[in-house]
């Protein structure tokens, strides 16, 4: 049942992660960018990690991809006035996105090593233990994060002010 | 200035009571609710009617004498005083064997007033002379059709069995106003 | 054992389901009474004893009207919307506690479809894809009015969104759970969380009103503007699911409030003349509705008694006001827990 469910929610998940690329139309990339968001908290539940699942549909789902259709909304893109990218951006772009591929393959090698590590604890991902978790070993990477956060935050006010004195 | 109730704009800054609204929320919420309570004025039109004034001025109604026979004898006064010219009139000859139809020898064959036009002033009532028409307190029915509202004879004559009471127009005080010559408005 | 649970759970799905529904119809009739009161007219009174079988006239004419899909619009998505707003409006009704369990014959039947370790971050989750629905109908019925509409539902849904999250955090500060069940009972007798949290309980129950876009906040759809908002286009049951959705979200966040401050199925002192727990759980299902029944007749009240917010004040009362101030009141709820818990 499971296994199912999981191959299921893989392939609705690459298929729209393929769509995202290939529609024509943006309000439609982004739509199906959410179903694929839809179908990773999907994963996430089946990984017993009920409140990644939730926070991932409420801040992914439900207020940056808001915030990406507000922006798509409001513009008027069509395939006239699609602005024609140079050939070095494209060659930038395809280094870029190769050493990302690089550093994802590199950091999921590791991962075997650890792979029974909480398998069988059911209450993993809930907020109780995960809270512990955060709080307690991971106490420095989350408060760098916050502040991080906080840092982009000022940041984005300071450029949406009108005039700089 | 005349009522005493105009307030002066003033662009005063408001106080800390003032800028967090909950208490004027609060005073806007006591207020709805006082008329929640409150009797309604809704009057539920065809089962409730309206209490209409006692000498108010509705459709027309062309009286009958007591024997029957119409009283109105095509002379023209009411359409002459109408202010808005809803009254036109074709006179007619009563002829032998009419007596009981017609009281007057001339008649109105045709008697129309345009509701439309009609702005019941009540002038046409004052003007007859023979106590012929007088406005009563039904309501003129409505139409969607202009040529419906237009009434001839047939819908503003009284039957004889069925007579409309005017007696709230028609008091001694109208009688004795009418006898008076001197504010007669068509000599 | 398993298919008679699932039975019975199906039966509370569909039961919920439907008193939803019928709630949601009957908000139409009780909003057009309760504004007609307000104003010192009668409301509907013509179908039926007191007007009573007026929704079911209205739905009648929503599905006899003629269905318009505009020819230049995004057939699918212009589909697509309604669903959306209709499906998550109904769905947050199933982690909300009716009452306490039922017990017959040794079998304990809960009266909540289900008691997910995670509900409250459920019900943001299910309201925050909600605005998928307006923001998809606005931008397929390639209208302006109906594309600034949804413009403006969705950036006052995010805003709205975060005060709100931030006014439930320090709710869960001190009930220390974010399961509805618990927190519902951690609330009996007169526990009610409204003492402790008033500040809290005020920012909520404001954005709940943005997020159901009510007046004060019905700026996605103010007719003196925008026509009809983002559903200008729309016709027939597309637009009864549009205006459905919204009263079944009035009726699912009253009960949300409820259970969250105001003790949910307990009522004070109760305990003393009833002592037959299934009886004091029907009771506790009657408290509920009661309860339920007054914050919608409140979302009403406001309605007839506040004028619509300016864009701009909307936006300033979201950011500027109601986010500090649950910030602040996370500091105080924290000092609070310090302090009396040492």
């Amino acid at each position: 049942m499971t296994l199912y469910i999981f191959y299921f929610l893989s392939f609705l998940a690459v298929l729209s992660a393929f769509m995202v690329v290939y529609s024509k139309n943006p309000v439609h990339s982004v739509l199906y960018l959410i179903v694929t968001f839809f179908a990773i908290a999907g994963h996430y539940i089946l990984l017993n990690a009920q409140f990644l699942a939730a926070v991932h549909v409420i801040v992914y789902a439900g207020a940056i991809m808001v915030l990406f259709l507000y922006v798509i909304m409001m513009l008027n893109l069509n395939q006239e006035t699609e602005p024609h990218k140079s050939n070095y951006l494209k060659l930038a772009a395809t280094v870029a996105g190769g050493i990302f591929m690089i550093v994802l393959i590199g950091s999921l090698k590791g991962v075997e090593k650890i792979e029974n590590l909480n398998a069988a604890n059911q209450s993993a991902g809930l907020i109780k233990n995960l809270g512990q978790v955060l709080y307690r070993d991971y106490m420095l990477p989350f408060e760098m994060a916050s502040i991080l956060f906080l840092a982009a935050m000022v940041g984005a006010v300071m450029l949406g002010k009108n005039e700089l004195k | 200035m005349l009522t005493n109730r105009s307030k002066v704009v003033v662009n005063k800054k408001m106080t800390f009571m003032e800028r967090i609204y909950l208490p004027a929320i609060i005073g806007g919420l006591i207020t709805t609710m006082k008329h929640f309570f409150r009797k309604k004025t809704t009057i539920d039109y065809p089962k409730e009617k309206r209490e209409i004034s006692e000498n108010y001025r509705g459709q027309h109604v062309l009286k009958v004498d007591e024997k029957g026979a119409e009283r109105c004898t095509a002379c023209g006064l009411c359409a002459v005083s109408c202010p808005a010219e809803a009254i036109t009139m074709t006179a007619g000859e009563r002829t032998k064997g009419e007596e009981n139809m017609y009281r007057e020898e001339k008649y109105a064959a045709v008697y129309e007033i345009n509701m439309l036009r009609c702005i019941f002033c009540g002038l046409c009532e004052e003007a007859c002379p023979k106590e012929a028409i007088f406005l009563t307190d039904r309501l003129v029915p409505v139409s969607g059709n202009r040529d419906e509202m237009i009434f001839g004879k047939d819908k503003l004559t009284e039957k004889h069995f069925n007579q409309v009471d005017i007696s709230k127009r028609q008091t001694p005080e109208v009688l004795a106003f009418k006898q008076q010559k001197q504010y007669q408005h068509n000599k | 054992m398993v298919s008679g649970y699932i039975i019975y759970k199906a039966i509370m799905v569909v039961l919920i389901f439907l008193i939803g529904l019928g709630i949601a119809a009957y908000s139409t009739y009780a909003e057009r009474k309760v504004a007609a009161f307000l104003q010192d007219r009668l409301g509907p009174n013509k179908a039926g004893p007191y007007g009573l079988l007026q929704p079911i006239a209205d739905g009648v004419k929503m599905f006899m009207k003629e269905e318009i899909i505009p020819d230049v619009s995004n057939k699918f998505l212009f589909i697509l919307g309604p669903c959306i707003a209709m499906l998550t409006a109904c769905m947050t009704g199933v982690v909300i506690p009716w009452s306490t369990p039922i017990t017959i014959d040794g079998v304990s039947y809960p009266l909540q479809i289900t008691d997910i370790n995670i509900g409250i971050l459920y019900v943001f989750g299910v309201v925050s894809i909600g605005v998928y629905g307006i923001m998809i109908g606005g931008w397929a019925s390639n209208n302006k009015f109906s594309l600034l509409g949804a413009l403006r539902a969705s950036a006052q849904m995010i805003s709205y969104e975060i005060a709100m999250g931030l006014s439930i955090i320090a709710l869960v500060m001190m009930t220390g759970t974010i399961s509805l069940g618990e927190i519902a009972a951690q609330q009996a007798g007169g526990n009610w969380n409204i003492i402790y949290q008033p500040l809290g309980f005020l920012i909520f129950i404001t954005c709940a009103f943005a997020e159901c876009n009510r007046t004060p906040f019905d700026l996605p759809e103010c007719e003196t503007e925008l026509v009809g908002g983002y559903h200008t286009e729309y016709s027939s049951m597309k637009l009864g699911f549009y205006l459905f959705a919204e009263y079944v979200n009035m009726f699912i966040s009253s009960a949300i409030i409820s259970t969250l401050y105001f003790g949910g199925y307990n009522m004070p002192f109760i305990g003393r003349f009833v002592t037959d727990p299934n009886m004091l759980s029907i009771l506790g299902v009657v408290f509920l509705f009661g309860k339920i029944f007054f914050f919608i007749f409140f979302f009403m009240w406001i309605r007839w008694t506040i004028p619509r917010f300016r864009y701009d004040q909307l936006m300033h009362l979201g950011w500027k006001i109601f986010i500090p101030l649950s910030i602040l009141n996370i500091i105080l709820t924290g000092a609070g827990i310090l302090f009396f818990n040492r």
